[in-house]
């Protein structure tokens, strides 16, 4: 019998119309939207700067920043610049979000002084919703919560994509066929670990999860199909061609306690472990990066390391998303 | 001498086995006589309804609703929340105490229940169990229930502490009176603004767990125990709103060990899950939260088998402006009185079968019996002329933004319902027609 809940909620649920070319989750995000999204990436990365700077000539771009960030804000930003458009800052720290003024009433100023997309950053799960649903506007997500981090995820896909010698103009349900990825670390609290995990097994990939239960419940196995949790990180690594890895959240632990000693031994990526286990897998990380903690300064700075191309793509993703925002096609 | 005649309808009162087509003489707000239909053919009354094709029950009795005044009168107030409750078939409500300032002596208590307040319908309240609802000292129970509360509670900020709990169960055994908890042990929810697991863990919000409910359940029924043993007093626990299978377990286990245990389940407890909350919508946020799929129909199973005594909505209306913010800072809550009936009847009655009298008796006898509102959640003569009229069998689908409520927050703004109150009847005056 169908639940009594879908059959009132078929009615009553729907998702809210938001404005096409908003990206909040990759959750709604489908593989056809995605191969788009990266022929627009690969477009515009072969294009002359200049042609480049006309695309977005005069479109108002604002981002909105309630917590600190320096690649996610600047990738965006020098993004939008690179595309002509202009833009502007506003941050929780310097601004009347300080005097108590909603988000609602924040993103109602910023369209009424023309914004045409907001790019949000939100400590609260969710907020990027709120901001679609009043504003009407192209709302990109550029974190939110511990909810999603939709960006970042497409740019390590193209990282991935491009690192392993594939085609990365463009994606279908096989393209990471072969490919396990690990994810390890504070899953529990990462935005990131939920866009990857939702993503990457679309695509074919296989998401091995693996940390400690504090940081990585059970009930992560149901984020979808092709995710796995395997606790130990050197069976991880043995099975995977790719090694995403992410810090610990101290600013959310919210009382949780965790030996680090103990969990730099288990969970730490050293030249060590890498030699031993997974010699030529590529090194990820989202960034920002303890060094000495989840990852050895040497591996995170070794051949491996895809850390700074990953920057770089995150430039590259972020042109096409604000290209597709703003509705202009290439 | 006012006088009304109902006529035409399907009698449906549980507390007199009745469920047959009958009439209803009223007379100076009280039912004078039910007889077979057609022998009021003489009388001629000042009114009449004509009931042909619809239920004539007891008035529905909600005893857990958020009137909001005084204090927060931008959310509801008693005219506009009572209002609400009479387009609901609701002709009894109980007003909770975590108003501005919250309602912990007999002269804010005779304040909210003064007929200047302009409530629609009866209503009674349940002052807060110990001042201020911070949990430390009991507030004056006797006198309290001299100036007419119907029980005692600190709702939403649940006691905690086992002394001031045994205590509270204790002194209002004493009385006759329930104490009425929110089982929530709060220490374990901090920063929480869902039920937790699957879907929490996809939207990355903090999980109410399960044993945050049964804890507190499960520890108040030990009070109960102890205080019949030690004290020789039956103490009365009232379980607000339960969300659980497990706590709900515990409930049927002290119920069957004879223990004075009532508890009432809200409609969207029986009808929705966490899934509901989608795109983070507010209006799927409230305290308990939408649980899974297991504890909705383990709600439904206890609502059919008898361990649960009472359906209450839990109406806590919230402005707009409150509702439309991020998720973990929206506050908990949602409207409830007007959509009840029509989600008991659909979900209830049609989809699990429920009888239209257990459905009635869920809604009226019970929670008047829980809350010791003689003459009334009946319609034998001489009981109070309070009347639910609803067509048991009209489709239609709510509307929020027609609501009587000041505030709109429902989850189920566009939901099917199933029955639609056409009058409601407070006292022998009819309040409500639709």
């Amino acid at each position: 019998m169908p639940g009594v809940a879908t059959i009132l909620m078929e009615g009553t649920f729907q998702t809210s119309p938001y404005a096409p070319g908003s990206l909040i989750t990759v959750a709604s995000l489908s593989v056809a939207e995605t191969s788009s999204i990266l022929s627009t990436t690969a477009k515009l990365a072969a294009m002359p700067a200049a042609e480049k700077a006309t695309l977005l000539a005069g479109r108002r771009i604002a981002l909105l920043f309630y917590e600190s960030s320096t690649r996610t804000r600047t990738s965006f930003e020098l993004a939008a610049k690179s595309l002509g458009a202009t833009t502007t800052l506003v941050s929780d720290k310097s601004s009347s979000i300080e005097k108590g003024e909603s988000l609602k009433d924040t993103g109602l100023t910023l369209r009424a002084l023309g914004a045409e997309c907001i790019i949000l950053r939100h400590n609260a799960g969710g907020a990027p919703f709120v901001l679609a649903r009043t504003t009407g506007l192209p709302v990109l997500n550029a974190g939110d919560g511990m909810h999603q981090h939709p960006s970042q995820a497409l740019l390590d896909l193209r990282t991935i994509l491009t690192r392993l010698g594939l085609d990365a103009t463009r994606v279908d349900e096989t393209s990471l066929k072969g490919v396990t990825v690990t994810i390890t670390g504070d899953i529990r609290h990462s935005r990131v670990a939920r866009s990857n995990a939702m993503l990457l097994p679309r695509l074919g990939a296989k998401v091995l999860l693996c940390g400690p239960p504090e940081l990585l419940p059970e009930e992560a196995l149901t984020l979808g199909e092709g995710v796995e949790i395997v606790r130990d990180f050197d069976t991880a690594l043995r099975r995977s061609q790719v090694a995403m890895m992410l810090r610990i959240q101290r600013e959310r632990l919210a009382g949780l306690e965790l030996d680090l000693t103990e969990y730099t031994t288990n969970y730490q990526l050293n030249e060590d472990r890498l030699a031993r286990c997974a010699p030529k897998a590529l090194v990820m990380h989202p960034g920002p990066m303890i060094r000495g903690l989840e990852i050895q300064g040497e591996v995170a700075d070794g051949p491996n390391s895809a850390i700074e191309d990953q920057v770089g793509h995150g430039l590259a993703v972020r042109a096409a998303l604000l290209v597709r925002a703003l509705g202009v096609e290439l | 001498m006012s006088e009304l005649l109902i006529l035409n309808g399907r009698l449906v009162d549980p507390a007199a086995g009745i469920d047959e087509p009958r009439d209803l003489l009223v007379r100076e707000g009280r039912v004078v006589a039910v007889e077979t239909p057609g022998a009021f053919a003489a009388v001629e009354a000042a009114e009449t309804i004509d009931a042909a094709g619809c239920i004539v029950a007891p008035g529905f009795v909600d005893v857990h609703v958020h009137l909001r005044e005084p204090g927060q009168t931008w959310k509801e107030s008693i005219a506009t929340g009572t209002a609400a409750a009479a387009a609901g078939g609701f002709t009894t409500v109980v007003a909770m105490p975590n108003t501005v300032p919250v309602n912990d002596t007999a002269e804010s208590l005779r304040w909210m229940l003064d007929p200047a307040r302009g409530s629609q319908v009866n209503l009674f309240a349940m002052p807060a169990a110990t001042l201020g609802s911070m949990g430390v000292t009991l507030s004056d129970y006797a006198t309290l229930a001299a100036a007419g509360a119907v029980g005692f509670t600190d709702d939403g900020k649940p006691v905690l502490e086992d002394h001031v709990m045994r205590a509270a169960l204790l002194t209002s055994g004493r009385l006759g009176l329930v104490v009425s908890q929110h089982a929530e042990d709060t220490r374990l929810t901090g920063g929480c603004s869902m039920n937790h697991g699957a879907v929490a863990f996809r939207l990355g919000l903090r999980g109410m767990t399960v044993e945050a409910e049964t804890r507190i359940v499960e520890r108040d029924i030990r009070l109960l125990r102890e205080i019949e043993a030690e004290d020789g007093v039956r103490g009365r626990l009232h379980v607000q709103h339960v969300s659980t299978a497990r706590a709900m377990d515990a409930i049927r286990a002290a119920k069957a060990d004879g223990l004075h245990v009532t508890c009432e389940v809200a409609p969207h407890h029986f009808t929705l899950t966490d899934e509901a909350i989608g795109d983070f919508n507010t209006n799927a946020k409230m305290n308990p939260p939408l649980r899974i799929e297991s504890d909705r129909l383990a709600m439904i199973a206890a609502l059919l088998d008898g361990t649960v005594d009472c359906i209450a909505t839990d109406h806590a209306p919230h402005a707009r402006h409150e509702k439309e913010v991020e998720f973990e800072r929206a506050p908990n809550g949602i409207t409830g009185l007007e959509t009840a009936l029509g989600l008991a009847l659909r979900v209830l009655h049609r989809e699990h079968g429920m009888s239209l009298t257990r459905v009635v008796e869920l809604m009226s006898a019970n929670p008047a019996r829980i809350v010791k509102l003689g003459g009334r959640g009946a319609l034998s003569p001489g009981s109070y002329a309070d009347l639910a009229i609803f067509d048991a069998g009209a489709e239609w689908n709510y509307a929020a933004a027609a609501s009587k409520s000041n505030s709109k927050n429902s989850p189920f703004d566009g939901a099917p319902m199933l029955g639609q109150v056409r009058a409601t009847v407070v006292g022998g005056r009819v309040v409500f027609r639709g």
